[in-house]
Formats: structure tokens, C-alpha cells, sequence
């Protein structure tokens, strides 16, 4: 369980990123925390010539309110985000989401933007960031363009992130007024992936409910407030919509369970 | 009549603090890694096989030998050459080398072994090691492997069913046929381990002039295997010198199976011409160290309409895994003289066999034998309960042996010597709030909750004869061999010149706090404080006094270790009675020990110093009274009398000391989730005299929670390949705090009449007790029969068959539209057990059936569908060698591959498969395509069956089918846009093709 052989760079400032892309080609992997990458790195899963660790790049280490949202820079870690005092006002579902994540020790290192980076189908931070419809901001020696959460996850592990390119930001929308949040997990132990995890967004008008953990995406649905019995028609439909399949810990059956009632729990309360 | 220590207040069975804790708390404990090495000492990786059954056609090593750094590489005709097989437990025609010999049998079986001045180098240059595997069927259920037309693991044997035995005690067959009712359950026991934080570490050297080996590992006993791995390097047990690290990070038995690395190292070192160092990562751990056999055990009891067991009737099937490893199959034989558990019943009757499929081989692992044993007799104790339509409380209570039974000889052999289960029992039920439980239950089922009670009863062996495994054999093989029976254990006490005393004890503990518990004995019989008193557990096999019974397992320190430890003191304190009544000119009989100094009981205000009464033994040898020799070390070695043979009807003793364990489990489970919550949990303990009462509820504590672990968590999970899933700590789930609560723990102590302190085991008793209380409770609380470990949620979803309506439309599927659903009624009651998986889907291509058929069949263009191919070679018609780079994101690996076109029916069907191996195993996949014109061109639908092994399969088993899919959709997406000549690929349409550029390869 030792890595292969490869370079590390260390880069203090975010165009460095790009002098390394440039020595190393698409073989250059960026190291932010490290809490995915380091483990597959290990395993030989991931063979890069070159590691280019931005963790402690100081503009990259922000997290700020900027034109509604909440925006995360790239070296900014989970912690960071979690004690921040005023997020629970700023953006309720990452408030309640966060502490799911792994453990703590993991969240100090863990980086927002590594973990929508790597794009675990069960991670926390990618479920939110689609539910809420954010996006995510990739930067290349060219220039910067933004995305839509919906646009940037592209299937397990796969995301739009081109050659040339580092998810700089991530865009969290701010809590909008009259809506409600709720976010729910099941996983074997705590801390671990998440089997089903649900994020919601509860409005006057509509309600969006996101689910990990069961496509190879993230995967949220809108739909306009409803009467209970069409909620769980609703529901089962999208259990179903999402493909689950079985691996050695949970079976599809029980997946579409876990939608249908951890669905249930989180939208019930908000039905008028 | 003897010397005496004037005690005031004995150290045995305080709850002294750990002198052990300190250093490690602060980081300075020495674990075998922490070690220093000798100067130009290697290092080595191991290659393993990625398949669970294959025959090895060749092995070149030329490569791995050219790469920077590398000294040697051993193979299986090195181990050939120099070693022998392992012995094994039964008389059957098998061989288990320490590396593979012409065929691997288990997905993680060593196949070579790199030897490199680093670790770094030695995994670099494993890649290089070129092995050709012909696969073969893999068979992974027990049940299959002992049919006649399973497929065979060791032709010599002609069958996998290594061992089959018969047994009878009593009159089974009256009782059964007489009996008012009889009730019957099949249990399947999962493959689970008990996984210590530190891995396996062997530094080996051969050494030059025959001296044999020397090696520094964490091997932890029975040192019976001391001969096995002696005798697997040709040479006697002198010329294998086992050294052992201050610390070791845990065993739980598992350490055991350091041994087979052992003879590994061994031979690599001779090879490489150097001592090497080989460090088990957790990978290698998860996959092939070892872990409990998996059991199918089929239980039968005859009862009264009352409860009253009239008898036991046990079929047990333990699958080993693909060799008996020594001491295998004791796992089966351990508990073998308390079958009838903790109950009178004196009618018995056991099948016993023993079973091997393509699996790591099994091992020791804490609780050995018992949790799978009393998960079928507690479970059946539910049963009789449930279906009696008695209280199974009740039913427990009537059949427990009586309090003025014992001494008791139960039918197949176990002396159990003291115990008042009845009040044990009744002290749970009172301090752990029965009532209040019962209350809950009712209250739950009222709402319509799921809330269960569970209770068991065993009794827990410890200090295991060697004997019993001999059961395993005919009485006439028996007679062949030999007698074998006894616990031995040996203790050494030391007092050096200047009265400092040093004690060494053969149990080379794993964390338990041996050496406190060892200085508290001492201290107490020459009248010092522990503190005075060091206690070395480093075992040296050239140094120490040991037998073959030495080590750290079957929970022999209490009873037996301790015991031995406070003989040899005894035997210096006589010693130094004798010098000291010459000098107080008394009898020894009067001299006393206490606070460091000793006199005459007649005379304390005359008093001598402990250690000058030592010291003159070292520096006046000639004041010694006549017949007292020199020097003052004294070593003894203790076997329990009882410990005999099994006898000519099989009748077992089968270990030294018998506590006992009474168990309440209280649950809820979760509508929502599905989930277990364990409100309540009393374990009530009989461990006769505990020397440490704080060390004593550690150990409870933890066999607990490993309990729960495997009753909620842990599973071995393989898939029908043989290709094995659980290769981290993120698939195979060991408890946390958070998932552990604390248990209520009662205990009452009746001294063992057996042991020299009084003491009993109690290391293991809630590894065995726990899983089957847990099951009882949940299955109290579901209302089912059929319960088997762990209970994940999906199991209990499957159990309390909540439906699962289809949709009111047809969906679309996924956030892509092109595959159809699945076929989910396979799944639709329990997860799967492997990776080998099977898809269906279609794909509507732009080109006419002709155009796509004969894009398939072009090398060229096959060459771009093929997903990563950097290169293709027709080898004969139809028959393709292709090198590829297969992944999802930014994993991706490159695979040696045979790729195959069969069944051509041109221009509608086609069969196309493909079979690899790369540095993360191997993968084998293949299906029907059928393409049907359409209105636009062609509907491509395939049926596809995939499977993979190796290291992708043990850390990826989440992601596989998903990633699987994936990649077969695009293949097909990329043979539509190819069979239209689309270009490809479009640019930044995906990692896919991104990666298919940076490989150079151009559409």
C-alpha cells in the first residue's frame, strides 16, 4: 500500500497550478485535503506523475458571501465552513449536512471543493451543491468559467473538469426567504458513505428533493407542492427513476426504501 | 506446610491501573515495526493471486528482477526447493505451501514474493512479476463445495469435504424418537475476523553455517505451529529462533497466521541472501490473514411440551476456506466437550465436517468456535421457546445445570467445576432491569413499534487442552499418532543481586495487561509491591521456557499463565525461607514475607532484608544452608490434570476451565431505517476468581463490542468468483464508540476448582455470547425464525418484507435515458453477494445493422470501441490480444486482455467478450449483442455478465456494477458513432475520451 513513485509541488499562489499542469500534463493531480485522493493513491488506483498540493495557497482559502451565495474557495477545508457562525442562516443545508461528513478529524482536512471535485456519488457536499442549484467555478490559465452543479457532475467519479482545469469555487445560493431546508442520512455506521442521503428545499410553492447515494450522482427533483397521497406516488416514482443497484452492503430494494421514507420524513412536514 | 506473605490487603483482585498503559498512551511503545533492523536488511511486497481458483501456467520474473532497487524474487519452486508443506490437522493427501504451487486457491494467496531494498521498489517491481493464470470455476458456499459435483480444490483428496465425523453421547436416538416435540433450525454463520490495529510484521534472516533462521515477528502462539513452520523449513525446532517486540497492537488470535509469513520470510531471506522485513498492510490483512470459518450448522432438539431438553442433535459444517491451517480444524473441535452448553441435557449426537472452498484460509479469531456454536443452540433455545409457546427465559431456566451439580462432567466430556448459573442469572435480572425492559416491550408493540428481548446462556471454555484437537481424528488415527493432551504453561520469577525480581511469562499478551496481573501474583507471594516487580513478556525461543501450548489465545492467562506464575514464585519464596530460617535459626515453615523484609512469625521485630536474603544466593553462595543451591530463579511448568486425552469414545475435556455467561439484550428497530439500536445490553459473568477486576470488565467490553460487530456490522463478503469485496476498513465495518454502548456488567465469582488462583477465562465469552443474544432480541422484535449476521438494515428490510410498489409509469432511468431498467426481482430481497453482476440494456444507433455488424468485426475499428485500447492483435480468427486502460474518473488501470468474437450470426447477433489482468486484478466479461433495424438505423441491446477480482473488487465493490455499466454503455455509444464514422471524440464530452486522448489513441 505505497504509492508509485511521482513528484509533489507544493504551490503558494493558484497560477503556479497552471506552470505544474503545464510540466506534467494531464498525469498532474491537484492534492487539497486529501482524504479520498491519499487512500487511492495507496491503493495504486490513481498512478499521477505529480501531486500539486494547493492546501495551503492563502487565496484559495476563503470562504466569503459574494452576489448571494456563499463562495468556497478551493483550499478552504470542511471545518472551516462547518464553525462558521453564521451559516446556519447563510446556507441552512450545509449546516445540517456538514456533520454527516465522515468524522471531524476528516472534516479539518477534508476540502469542500475536493470532495465536488472527486465526485462520490454518496458524498454530502455534491447533494447539496445540486440541490441547491449552485455552481461551480473552473479556472484555467485562459480564464474561468461557471457551471451549474447540474452541468459539472457528469456520472461516478466523472465530472466536466476539462484538461487545464481546477475547481477553484464552489457557489453555495444563499437561504432564500420562506423556504425551509432538511437533510437526512442512512448510513451502516456513522460516518460512513451514506447508503441514501436526502437534502430538501421546502418553498410556499415547490419542493426540490435531492438524493445521493443511489445514481451515480447526485440527482434532485422539483416538484409543486402537492397533496400527501400524490407525495408518495411522487416518491416511489423517483425511487425508482434513480436505478438503484445492489452492492454488498445494501440492496437496491432497500435503497428505493430509504427514498421513499427518508423522502417522506423531510417533505411530509411542509405539505400544506 | 509453607513459608507465608503477610498480606494486609491482597493486590490480586484490586483493579490495579496497567503498567503497560504509560508508554503506550505517550507514543513509546515498541511494536515489532518500531524495531531497529540490521544494516543492509531488504524489504518485501507480496504478489497475490486476483483470482479466487486458477492454475499457475508460468511465473517471469525477469522484469520485476531488472527493476531499480531489487534483489530477489522467491516463487513457489524456490518454496519447492527448500520447504515443505505445512503439516495439517487431519490425514488427507493435501498440500499448503507457504507460497503457491502450481495453483492459487483464494483471491489474496501469495504467488511470489519481491524482495528490494524498499518497500517503495518491492511494490513497484510486483507489477512487473509476470504470472499466467488459467482460470478455473471457483466454488465459495459451503454447502455447494461438500456436494459430489462440486468442483474440487485439491484433486489428491478427491473431494472438498476434508474431515467427516460422527458422534454420539448418551442415548440420541431413543430420546428423539420418544420426545413430545422436536424443533429444528439451520443457521448459516458468516466469515468474520476480529481485526487487531497492528498487522502482521516478519524480519526474518537465514543465517549462514546452518544455524537456521532468526526471526523478530508479532506471532503470538499456540506454539504448537512453532513446529509446523520448523517442520515446513526442514529443521528442527532449535534452529528457529522466534523473537518477539515489547508490544504488539492486538491479536485477537488472528496473529496466529503470522506463522504461514513466517516459513514465507524465511525462505525469501535464504533467497535474497539478507534479513528482510515484511510489513502486512491492511489490505493484505482484510484479504488473506485469516479470519473465523463460516458455519452451516443444522440443529435439531428433542424436548418436553415443559421446555426440558431431552436431546442435541448438531450437523455443523465449517468451510476453512482453501487450506487447513494448523491448528485448524480446531475451530470445530473447541468447543467440542460443552456441545450441550450450559444445560443438563445428557443425550447427543454431532456430525462434524469440515469443508474447503476458495476462500482465505481460517484461523484463530477471539471466540474460536463459540459464536458460531451457540449462535445455533441459543437460537434454537428461542426457538423451542417461541414454538412451545413458552417464555424463553423460562426455557433457559429449566434446563440449566444445577448449582449442586458440580463438579460437572457433561456428556461429551467438559468437567465444568463450579458455577450457581441459577443466581448468575438471577443477578442480571435484577440488576440490569428486566422488568423495566419488559415494561418497554409492551409499551413499544402497543405504538406499533419493533422492540425485542434476547437472552442467552453459555458457558465459556478457556485453557484448551491440546487433546481436543486430536477429536478431529479417528480413534485409530489417534492411536497412530500418539496421545496428545495438556495446557501447558511456564512461568519463570528471577531475583537478581540486588533483590530486584523479574518475572517471564509464555503468553506474550496482546494488549490485556498480562503484566500487571503478573506483578500483582508476585508481589503478593513475597510480600513486595507490584512495582518492585518487572515482568518481561518477549518471549525468546532459544531463551525462555515454553511448550507447545505457550501463547496468547483460548483466554489460558488468568487460569493458567497467572497460576503459573504464582507457582515459580512460590518456589523462591520456599527458597528463601530456607536461606532466611537459617540465618534467623528457625524453620522455614515460620518465616513470613511482607513490606520487603522477612522474619520469623515467632520473632517480626527480628527482621532481614528481602534483598539480602536474595543477594546472598548471587554473592555468598557459601553461607547457603546445606542443599540449597545457587543462584534464585525459579521456572515452572503447570498443566491441569484434567486435561486428558480424548477417550476411545471420543469423550473430551476439552478445556481446563468452564465460566459462565448470562446475557439480556434489549432492541429496537427503526421502521424508518431499518436499523438495530441495542437499548439495553447486561452480560452477567462467572469468571471465578478475577485478579483484576478492572482488567476483567476491559475484556468484557471489548469481545462485546466485537461481538456487536459481528451480530450488526462485519461480514467477509465474497462474491460467486470467488473474487473477495471487503479490502478496507470502509467495506468491512468494525464497530466505533458511537456504535457501542455501554453494557451493564454483572458478576459473581465461584473459583475454579481446576486453576491454581481460582480463575477462569473470560476473554471470549461475549465474542461467543453476544451475536446470538443481539439475533434473539431481533428476532423477538421482527417476529422471525430466520435471522442471519449481520443484520444489516437490508437484511431486516428483507425480513420484515415491506413492499416495494413499482412505479405508476414507466420511468426514465437515471439521469441518462438510454438503458433500460433492470430486471430487479433477483435483488429484490437481500444484497447481493458479489461483483459478478449481470446488465441488459439498448442503445439506438444511427447506422444499419450491416454497417454496425461489420464495424465489430474489423480490427481496426474494434480497436476504438474496445474502451482504453492502446494496442490489438488478431492471434487467430475472431481472437484478439489487446493491451487496454479501463477506469471510471480518474481510477483506471491497464489490462493484459484476450479479446473474443463467438456465435456470429451475421448480420443480428454476435457474442463479444473479453478477459483481463492488470496490477488491480483481473476482470472477465462478456455477453450477447443483438442489433434489430430500426426506423433510424439499429437497436443495439446487449445481456451482459461481468465479474472482477482482485484489489478492484476488495476497495471498489460500491462503485463496480455502477462503473461497469458505465463503461460497457460507452463502449456501445462509441461503436454507434464509429459504425455512422462520427468522429470522435468530441471534444471535452467527458473524462472518457479525455483520457483515450491523452493515451494517444484517435478515433
Amino acid at each position: 500500500m505505497k504509492p508509485v513513485r511521482l513528484d509533489y509541488v507544493r504551490i503558494e499562489h493558484a497560477e503556479e497550478i497552471f506552470d505544474a499542469f503545464e510540466a506534467y500534463g494531464a498525469d498532474a493531480r491537484i492534492l487539497a485535503g486529501g482524504q479520498s485522493l491519499m487512500a487511492m493513491l495507496n491503493f495504486r488506483l490513481i498512478q499521477p506523475q505529480a501531486l500539486v498540493d494547493l492546501s495551503r495557497c492563502a487565496e484559495l482559502d476563503y470562504v466569503r458571501v459574494d452576489n448571494g451565495h456563499l463562495c468556497i474557495g478551493a483550499a478552504a477545508t470542511q471545518a472551516s465552513v462547518e464553525w462558521r457562525t453564521t451559516l446556519a442562516t447563510e446556507v441552512p443545508l450545509l449546516k445540517l449536512a456538514l456533520p454527516f461528513i465522515a468524522h471531524f478529524q476528516i472534516r479539518n482536512r477534508g476540502t469542500v471543493c475536493g470532495s465536488i471535485a472527486h465526485a462520490d456519488p454518496s458524498a454530502e457536499i455534491p447533494l447539496c451543491l445540486s440541490t441547491l442549484g449552485g455552481e461551480v467555478i473552473l479556472r484555467s490559465r485562459e480564464g474561468r468559467r461557471t457551471l451549474q452543479a447540474t452541468d459539472f457532475f457528469t456520472g461516478m467519479l466523472t465530472t466536466a473538469i476539462a484538461a487545464g482545469e481546477f475547481v477553484e469555487e464552489a457557489r453555495f445560493p444563499l437561504a432564500t426567504a420562506g423556504c425551509r431546508y432538511a437533510f437526512d442520512e442512512v448510513a451502516l455506521r456513522r460516518g460512513d458513505f451514506a447508503i441514501v442521503a436526502v437534502a430538501a428545499c421546502l418553498s410556499d410553492t415547490q419542493i426540490t428533493l435531492g438524493v445521493g447515494g443511489v445514481a451515480d450522482r447526485a440527482v434532485r427533483k422539483t416538484w409543486p407542492r402537492m397533496a400527501q397521497a400524490d407525495l408518495e406516488t411522487a416518491l416511489n416514482d423517483f425511487a425508482w427513476e434513480l436505478g438503484a443497484q445492489s452492492d454488498n452492503h445494501a440492496s437496491a430494494a432497500y435503497r428505493r426504501h430509504l427514498v421513499r421514507t427518508l423522502g417522506h420524513k423531510l417533505l411530509a412536514g411542509g405539505l400544506g | 506446610m509453607r513459608s507465608e506473605a503477610v498480606v494486609d490487603v491482597p493486590h490480586l483482585g484490586r483493579p490495579a491501573t496497567r503498567v503497560e498503559d504509560a508508554p503506550l498512551l505517550q507514543g513509546r511503545g515498541v511494536y515489532a515495526d518500531d524495531a531497529g533492523v540490521k544494516p543492509g536488511t531488504l524489504h518485501a511486497a507480496i504478489l497475490r493471486s486476483p483470482h479466487g481458483h486458477a492454475d499457475i501456467l508460468a511465473i517471469d520474473t525477469t522484469a520485476a528482477l531488472a527493476q531499480p532497487g531489487v534483489h530477489a524474487v522467491l516463487t513457489g519452486a524456490d518454496v519447492k526447493l527448500w520447504g515443505a508443506p505445512f503439516a495439517v490437522g487431519v490425514r488427507q493427501p493435501m498440500e499448503h505451501w507457504c507460497l503457491a504451487v502450481d495453483r492459487v486457491r483464494y483471491v489474496g494467496e501469495p504467488v511470489a514474493v519481491v524482495v528490494a531494498e524498499d518497500r517503495y521498489q518491492a511494490e513497484d517491481a510486483l507489477d512487473h512479476v509476470k504470472v499466467d493464470y488459467q482460470p478455473l470455476p471457483a466454488v465459495v458456499d459451503p454447502e455447494q463445495a461438500a456436494r459430489e459435483d462440486s468442483v474440487t480444490l485439491h484433486a489428491a483428496v478427491g473431494s472438498n469435504v476434508v474431515s467427516d465425523r460422527h458422534f454420539s453421547y448418551g442415548d440420541p436416538a431413543s430420546a428423539f424418537a420418544t420426545s413430545d416435540r422436536r424443533v429444528s433450525l439451520k443457521i448459516r454463520y458468516p466469515r468474520n475476523s476480529t481485526t487487531p490495529i497492528e498487522c502482521f510484521v516478519v524480519v526474518a534472516e537465514y543465517l549462514a553455517g546452518g544455524q537456521g533462521y532468526d526471526v523478530l515477528s508479532n506471532f503470538l502462539g499456540p506454539f504448537a505451529v512453532h513446529t509446523v513452520v520448523a517442520r515446513a523449513l526442514k529443521i528442527n525446532g532449535a534452529r528457529l529462533r522466534l523473537r518477539f517486540a515489547r508490544d504488539s497492537g492486538g491479536s485477537f488470535g488472528v496473529k496466529q497466521s503470522v506463522s504461514t509469513y513466517i516459513a514465507l520470510l524465511c525462505l525469501a531471506s535464504r533467497k535474497a541472501r539478507a534479513p528482510v522485513k515484511w510489513v502486512e498492510d491492511r489490505y493484505e490483512h482484510l484479504t488473506a490473514a485469516g479470519c473465523a470459518p463460516n458455519r452451516v450448522t443444522t440443529i435439531e432438539a428433542a424436548v418436553r411440551s415443559d421446555g426440558e431438553l431431552l436431546a442435541l442433535r448438531y450437523d455443523q459444517l465449517d468451510d476453512c476456506g482453501a487450506y487447513l491451517r494448523a491448528p485448524e480444524p480446531a475451530t470445530l473441535y473447541r468447543m467440542h466437550g460443552n456441545l450441550t452448553g450450559a444445560y443438563r441435557v445428557r443425550n447427543l449426537e454431532v456430525r462434524n465436517r469440515v469443508v474447503l472452498t476458495n476462500k482465505t484460509p481460517s484461523s484463530l479469531v477471539r471466540g474460536f468456535g463459540g459464536p458460531q456454536m451457540y449462535f445455533a443452540l441459543e437460537r434454537l433455545m428461542q426457538r423451542i421457546a417461541v414454538e412451545l409457546e413458552l417464555d424463553p427465559l423460562d426455557v433457559i431456566r429449566r434446563n440449566l445445570i444445577e448449582a449442586s451439580s458440580f463438579p460437572y462432567r457433561a456428556p461429551a466430556g467438559a468437567m465444568i467445576g463450579s458455577g450457581n448459573y441459577q443466581k448468575s442469572v438471577a443477578l442480571a435480572v435484577e440488576r440490569g432491569g428486566l422488568n423495566e425492559l419488559l415494561e418497554r416491550r409492551a409499551a413499544a408493540r402497543r405504538e406499533g413499534r419493533l422492540y425485542g428481548i434476547g437472552y442467552t446462556a453459555i458457558v465459556e471454555p478457556s485453557i484448551s487442552n491440546m487433546g481436543y484437537i486430536t477429536t478431529a481424528m479417528t480413534v485409530g488415527d489417534r492411536a497412530k499418532s500418539g496421545p496428545k493432551n495438556g495446557a501447558i504453561t511456564a512461568a519463570t520469577v528471577n531475583v537478581e543481586p540486588l533483590g530486584g525480581v523479574s518475572v517471564i511469562i509464555d503468553s506474550l499478551p496482546a494488549g490485556q495487561g498480562h503484566r500487571t496481573v503478573a506483578a500483582q501474583v508476585v508481589a503478593d507471594v513475597l510480600g513486595l509491591c507490584p512495582d518492585d516487580i518487572i515482568v518481561n513478556a518477549e518471549l525468546d525461543t532459544q531463551k525462555d521456557a515454553w511448550s507447545i501450548a505457550a501463547g496468547n489465545y483460548s483466554s489460558r492467562f488468568a487460569g493458567a499463565t497467572a497460576g503459573a506464575v504464582h507457582l515459580a514464585a512460590l518456589k523462591v519464596r520456599d527458597k528463601m525461607a530456607r536461606i532466611a530460617a537459617n540465618l534467623l535459626q528457625t524453620s522455614p515453615e515460620s518465616i513470613r514475607f511482607a513490606h520487603g523484609q522477612i522474619f520469623a512469625y515467632e520473632d517480626p521485630e527480628h527482621r532481614l532484608k528481602f534483598h539480602r536474603v536474595a543477594g546472598a544466593t548471587h554473592w555468598a553462595p557459601g553461607t547457603l544452608p546445606a542443599g540449597v543451591s545457587p543462584g534464585l530463579r525459579e521456572t515452572v511448568f503447570w498443566t491441569p490434570p484434567e486435561a486428558a486425552a480424548p477417550d476411545e469414545h471420543d469423550v473430551i475435556n476439552s478445556s481446563a476451565a468452564h465460566g459462565f455467561i448470562f446475557d439480556i439484550c434489549a432492541v429496537e428497530i427503526d421502521r424508518t431505517t431499518e436499523q438495530v439500536r441495542i437499548d439495553r445490553y447486561v452480560t452477567s459473568h462467572d469468571a471465578g476468581r478475577l485478579l483484576n477486576p478492572a482488567l476483567a470488565d476491559g475484556q468484557i467490553r471489548g469481545g462485546f463490542a466485537q461481538g456487536l460487530g459481528a451480530a450488526l456490522l462485519e461480514e467477509l463478503s465474497y462474491g460467486a468468483d470467488g473474487s473477495f469485496l471487503c479490502g478496507t476498513f470502509a467495506d468491512y465495518l468494525v464497530p466505533t464508540a458511537w456504535e457501542v454502548p455501554d453494557p451493564v456488567i454483572v458478576h459473581l465469582e465461584t473459583p475454579s476448582p481446576y486453576t491454581p488462583l481460582g480463575a477462569k477465562g473470560l476473554g471470549e465469552g461475549n465474542n461467543m455470547s453476544t451475536p446470538v443474544c443481539i439475533a434473539n432480541a431481533a428476532a423477538d422484535a421482527l417476529g422471525v425464525a430466520d435471522v442471519q449476521l449481520p443484520l444489516t438494515p437490508a437484511r431486516i428490510h428483507a425480513l420484515l418484507a415491506v413492499p416495494d410498489p413499482p412505479p405508476s409509469k414507466v420511468v426514465a432511468l437515471g439521469p441518462r435515458s438510454q438503458v433500460q431498467a433492470p430486471t430487479e426481482q433477483a435483488d429484490a430481497t437481500a444484497p447481493r453477494a458479489g461483483p459478478g453482476f449481470s446488465m441488459q440494456g439498448s442503445i439506438d444507433l444511427a447506422a444499419p445493422p450491416d454497417r454496425v455488424y461489420a464495424t465489430l468485426l474489423d480490427p481496426t475499428a474494434l480497436a476504438k470501441v474496445v474502451p482504453g485500447c492502446h494496442s490489438l492483435r488478431q492471434v487467430a480468427e475472431n481472437r484478439y490480444e489487446a493491451e487496454v486502460t479501463i477506469g471510471v474518473g480518474v481510477v483506471r488501470t491497464r489490462y493484459r486482455a484476450h479479446i473474443t468474437l463467438s456465435d456470429l450470426d451475421p448480420p443480428s447477433a454476435l457474442s463479444l467478450s473479453g478477459r483481463g489482468i492488470s496490477p488491480l486484478g483481473s476482470a472477465e466479461g462478456g455477453g450477447r449483442v443483438r442489433l434489430a433495424a430500426t426506423a433510424t438505423g439499429t437497436r443495439l441491446s446487449y445481456d451482459y455478465t461481468v465479474s472482477v477480482s482482485g484489489k478492484i473488487a476488495a476497495v471498489g465493490a460500491r462503485m463496480l456494477e455502477g462503473a461497469a455499466k458505465m463503461i460497457l454503455r460507452q463502449m456501445f455509444e462509441r461503436l454507434g458513432r464509429l459504425a455512422v464514422g462520427q468522429e470522435l471524440p468530441p471534444p471535452r464530452a467527458s473524462w472518457w475520451q479525455r483520457l483515450l486522448a491523452w493515451l494517444g489513441v484517435r478515433a
